[in-house]
């Protein structure tokens, strides 16, 4: 059976009350979902014998600015055994500007999320060590939203201290 | 101590002690010490710090603070074309520039849907594979620097010099060279360019084995780097090792081979791994790598067919410069690119190469304007720096410089 029926079958066959979405374009398979059940659809791609998503290659988010859901959290997986990746994807709104951490799955996501929270300001819950990745930690901006200014803005890092 | 504690964020000072006593500083520093390296220390390979605390000269916990290079590269892209983008590829890794405009490139090319010609992939597959050559170079050189090997770092960059003086050739640039281009490469590879490429990797087995016996006969080199750093097979995957350092913990992991991209199905060559995972291992990787990366040249070199290396399809790609200047259409859409951009049709992709670190992924959104939405950058580095702290914890402080350099960080890579 091809690789991309069967992840989307066994999804489909464990989590018969999550409504996924997928999005197959230039022979890359996306499968969206629910914010909530992030967590439980990761721990059953990496430790479903058949599919071993061992690797989590990537996290990110995608600002869309004037969309409702503004946010969307982008996971690359990888899987060793089939030689095959897979993109995760699930929505996220300002108003709850947070989902749940997969660092418990895959230890690797641990700085990609911490990325993503400095970038995007959104919050990874159960994250062991959410600090700010690139930015000063006194910073108080995301600079990847879209409402940042590509200049910056004047006086938002302070000097160092002498 | 206290004026030292001052220069160190509150929050990291928390993150390297343990979180679930609540001792106070004062208390932990009794028997133990918090020693700041970096952000300028020879030995990090650039602007890398690392906050150890140490028990004596054990190092029993590290955090590593990035972003001292960090320059938003991330969100540049989002305001420029993707043709203006590709000389900022060439800072990312800054010792193997050319591997990056080939990353680059490829995932425009997949995002637009169009495909260069077979000399133009030859070619890049061959810039691909020297820029692997130097780039180990550095690293082997640099890595037997940092333990107090100094001669092999001279003689490995000897060589490396070797392969700029063919950059200079190929595209007039010694460093940042942004040669590829979408759709093909700036211009075709000269016949001296090629001849200089053959004499190089024809002397460069003999020359790499020399340095080879001057650090494998080194006892002091191999006992500062056996079985320090090691790590297993589960946990490198599980924290993001890509490139030559999962190759040494075991595990046959190579995009070449894996999903093949430019020509690499058509091209014979192994994928050197070691099962130990330590320094040692990751360094004799890349000796290997260097070996089956001439024997790709030398494969590349033989099949290189004649031919265009810029694909000839005004709309997605900028046509050449006599054309514009003696045809109405062309100039037309000359203009139209220069000012408006390449305008891929919405979607999005990730396309991922084997860099000279480990997996260099390009994620990109269209919105189908002439710039992304949304430009990630998988870094190899930075994912092979956070298994330090894993690897670190345990050694002594004089292991660090020497893990540090085995792993092969590039700051500009990892800060973006």
């Amino acid at each position: 059976m091809d690789i991309k029926e069967l992840v989307l079958q066994k999804l489909k066959e464990n989590f018969p009350d999550i409504n996924f979405e997928t999005i197959d374009y230039l022979d890359e398979l996306t499968v969206k979902f629910p914010k909530e059940s992030v967590v439980k659809v990761c721990d059953f791609l990496k430790s479903d014998t058949a599919l071993e998503f061992l690797f989590c290659e990537d996290v990110t988010a995608i600002d869309w600015a004037k969309r409702k859901d503004r946010f969307t959290v982008v996971y690359h997986i990888y899987s060793f055994k089939n030689n095959f990746r897979l993109r995760l994807k699930a929505d996220v709104d300002e108003s709850d500007c947070s989902i749940d951490s997969v660092t418990s799955v895959w230890k690797g996501a641990n700085w990609q999320e911490r990325e993503t929270y400095d970038m995007y300001g959104i919050k990874f819950n159960n994250h062991s060590d959410l600090r700010r990745m690139y930015m000063p930690e006194d910073f108080e901006y995301h600079p990847l939203r879209k409402d940042f200014p590509l200049m910056g803005i004047p006086g938002s890092i302070p000097l160092p201290k002498k | 101590m206290d004026t030292e504690l001052k220069d160190i964020h509150p929050k990291i000072i928390q993150a390297l002690l343990d979180k679930e006593t609540d001792i106070t500083v004062e208390d932990a520093l009794e028997n133990e010490m918090i020693l700041n390296m970096g952000p300028q220390h020879p030995a990090t390979h650039g602007v890398l710090r690392l906050v150890l605390r140490l028990d004596g000269e054990t190092v029993i916990a590290c955090v590593p603070e990035l972003g001292y290079l960090h320059r938003g590269y991330e969100k540049l892209a989002e305001n420029m074309s993707y043709y203006e983008f590709i000389p900022h590829t060439d800072r990312l890794d800054y010792i193997s520039p050319m591997a990056n405009n080939v990353g680059w490139v490829l995932a425009v090319e997949k995002l637009a849907g169009i495909e260069a010609p077979p000399r133009a992939q030859y070619i890049r597959m061959m810039i691909a594979e020297l820029a692997r050559i130097t780039s180990h170079l550095v690293a082997i050189g640099a890595f037997a620097m940092d333990v107090g090997a100094l001669t092999v770092f001279l003689w490995t960059l000897r060589e490396r010099e070797k392969v700029l003086d063919i950059w200079d050739i190929l595209c007039g640039a010694r460093f940042t060279n942004s040669y590829a281009r979408i759709g093909g490469v700036a211009n075709d590879a000269q016949p001296e360019a090629l001849a200089k490429v053959k004499w190089f990797i024809d002397q460069f087995e003999e020359n790499l084995a020399e340095c080879e016996k001057l650090l494998n006969t080194n006892r002091i080199f191999i006992e500062r780097v056996d079985g320090v750093g090691a790590i297993s097979k589960e946990e490198a995957i599980d924290l993001g090792f890509t490139g030559p350092n999962i190759r040494a913990s075991g595990l046959a992991y190579d995009l070449r081979r894996a999903q093949p991209y430019l020509k690499y199905s058509e091209i014979d060559f192994d994928i050197p791994v070691y099962t130990e995972g330590d320094c040692l291992a990751r360094y004799f990787v890349r000796l290997d790598e260097m070996r089956e990366s001439t024997k790709i040249v030398r494969q590349v070199l033989d099949k290189m067919p004649q031919g265009e290396v810029l694909l000839n399809q005004p709309k997605k790609v900028l046509p050449h410069k006599t054309e514009v200047y003696s045809k109405m259409e062309e100039l037309i859409h000359d203009f139209m690119i220069v000012n408006f951009g390449i305008n891929p049709p919405a979607g999005e992709i990730y396309h991922a190469i084997e860099g000279s670190k480990g997996e260099l992924g390009f994620y990109l959104v269209s919105k189908g304007e002439g710039h992304p939405w949304k430009c990630k950058i998988r870094s190899p580095s930075f994912n092979n720096i956070q298994v330090l702290p894993k690897i670190l914890v345990g050694h002594m402080i004089s292991d660090v410089v020497a893990i540090i350099g085995s792993i092969d960080p590039i700051m500009g890579e990892a800060d973006k």
